[in-house]
């Protein structure tokens, strides 16, 4: 396994500095298992803050799964899954052990994690607007009418302030994941995962959604994208990590991986996507 | 004896008092008691899913203790039963300046008690319809599990939900009439009664007929505008059903209407 040891250079425009040894994301020696299938296998990664990472490889890889980990959507067998330096989903006990974390703790460390799925979930029988604003209002807390303002304001920001009122089966896909990644947003998290959120979108729309997140790394969020779209990890993204059948194979800047892989699994999966 | 059309017309257009009380009887024991077993059917549904062992095995061996043994069974138990065993006998209550007598607590009680059992497995198969993306979403959002079911999956799943709940409505409008049993003066008993004084069977029981097939007409076009309703405010209500097919058959009556001849 080889690794970048330097810190990424930021792109010019990027606001946010990663700064040092403060990691969004810590990763350490993960290991997860569906039945006897070893789907994580000593996974080691971390994402700096404010650093824009895209994670790639063929399917079947652990890609999504490890993504999933990072929110607890997904447990961990084995190894230690930090974020802004917390444990997720689990607690220390006394004798180093992991028990699991209260779900009241849990649904408070998802709060400042925000996951765009791949498939949008967005909730059918509410409009845009209301998708967007649910979480606040139930969670925050917060006003009905300072939620929908603000839920306006992140549907002008994803560029479809017109469609507030509209429901999800009255969308586009790509006007779809735009409201997903608005409903994200409005929790106000630190960090945002994207699990392949081009994938399930029409060619012509693609870009669209793209352009929404290329737009957020541009504000300094700290992002992990699971993607095929190489040209996203190379104009948007700080690193590349490539995974294949469980373990991380490789990491590095997009241009450095992407263009001279050090890796023979690195080469055939990236001729398979580019050609 | 022929068929007396003189008193079948007189008895339809104008039917003695009892009659009139039974039909009415027979209407609100049926909306109280559907209203309530929806309440307990979802509770039930939810219980199911709990982490807490105790609480599925009590919602698991309602379900199996009720749907396995008939209505008339547990109304005789439940009012009689309890009565001659000393553990619960019905008197008469004094609700909101409304004289309730025993014997009709004891028939909502008992409809509600048994229409729960099967709500309850509508419910479910209700919520289980539900993508389990829309939990992960409401999840991943920072909603607890409590919160994403209340705001995000059940309001998806009542919209499954109502098709099979008019369906047992329905049901329900005609079940009451086996309240007969523990002396509940409904509509069925009512009719029995006249009969008794009168002997023109075939008549009255015409009569009854005609009024229970009424109220269940009348209530498919209800059911039908409140899902046409639904449909126009942005929803799809999941296995709709035409008003066609809710009359005369043909429908995939989902999940609901199962063979209930035996209930």
């Amino acid at each position: 396994m080889t690794r970048s040891a330097d810190a990424p250079q930021s792109p010019p425009g990027r606001t946010a500095e990663p700064s040092g040894d403060q990691f969004a994301v810590q990763g350490i020696g993960i290991h997860k298992w569906f039945r006897s299938t070893h789907v994580l296998d000593d996974v080691s990664f971390e994402v700096r803050n404010g650093e824009v990472v895209v994670i790639i490889g063929p399917s079947g890889s652990g890609k999504t799964t490890l993504l999933r980990c990072v929110n607890h959507l997904e447990r961990i067998d084995r190894g230690r899954l930090l974020v802004n330096g917390h444990l997720i989903g689990y607690r220390q006990k006394a004798n180093g052990d992991l028990a699991d974390e209260s779900e009241a703790e849990i649904a408070r460390q998802r709060q400042e994690i925000g996951f765009v799925f791949q498939q949008f979930n967005l909730f059918p029988h509410l409009t845009a607007m209301e998708n967007v604003a649910l979480a606040p209002v139930r969670v925050r807390k917060v006003a009905k009418a300072e939620a929908m303002a603000e839920s306006r304001q992140l549907l002008a920001r994803v560029g479809i302030e017109d469609k507030c009122d509209a429901y999800p089966r009255q969308l586009s896909g790509g006007q779809q994941q735009r409201v997903a990644i608005a409903r994200a947003l409005a929790m106000k998290p630190k960090l945002m995962l994207f699990d392949e959120p081009t994938s399930a979108l029409d060619p012509e729309m693609v870009g669209e959604v793209l352009e929404v997140m290329r737009e957020l790394a541009e504000d300094g969020m700290t992002m992990v994208v699971v993607s095929h779209e190489m040209g996203f990890a190379r104009g948007v993204g700080d690193r590349v990590i490539m995974m294949d059948q469980g373990h991380v194979i490789e990491t590095g800047r997009p241009d450095e991986l992407l263009d001279s892989p050090g890796h023979e699994r690195t080469r055939a999966f990236l001729s398979k996507v580019l050609h | 004896m022929h068929f007396d059309w003189a008193f079948f017309q007189q008895l339809l257009f104008h039917p003695p008092s009892a009659f009139i009380q039974g039909a009415e009887r027979t209407i609100y024991l049926a909306v109280i008691a559907q209203a309530l077993g929806v309440g307990l059917g979802l509770w039930l549904a939810l219980c199911r899913r709990s982490r807490h062992l105790p609480l599925r095995v009590f919602a698991s061996g309602y379900i199996w203790l009720i749907r396995g043994t008939p209505l008339l069974v547990q109304a005789v138990i439940i009012y009689d039963g309890s009565a001659a065993l000393g553990l619960y006998s019905f008197h008469s209550l004094t609700i909101g300046g409304l004289s309730v007598p025993g014997v009709v607590q004891a028939g909502i009680v008992t409809l509600a008690i048994n229409e729960g059992a099967y709500m309850a497995e509508i419910m479910r198969a209700a919520i289980d319809s539900v993508d389990k993306g829309q939990t992960e979403a409401a999840e991943s959002l920072g909603m607890r599990r409590r919160q994403a079911m209340r705001h995000v999956v059940l309001p998806q799943a009542m919209r499954v939900v109502i098709p099979p709940l008019g369906n047992e409505f329905n049901n329900m409008l005609k079940v009451t009439s086996l309240l007969s049993v523990i002396g509940l003066q409904e509509l069925f008993l009512a009719a029995q009664d006249y009969n008794s004084t009168t002997f023109r069977t075939f008549e009255i029981f015409l009569v009854a007929a005609i009024y229970y097939i009424l109220m269940t007409t009348v209530w498919s076009f209800i059911q039908s505008a409140i899902e046409r309703r639904l449909e126009s405010r942005g929803g799809d209500v999941v296995g709709h059903v035409s008003l066609r097919q809710r009359l005369f058959g043909g429908g995939a009556l989902i999940p609901g209407e199962q063979m209930r001849g035996a209930r």
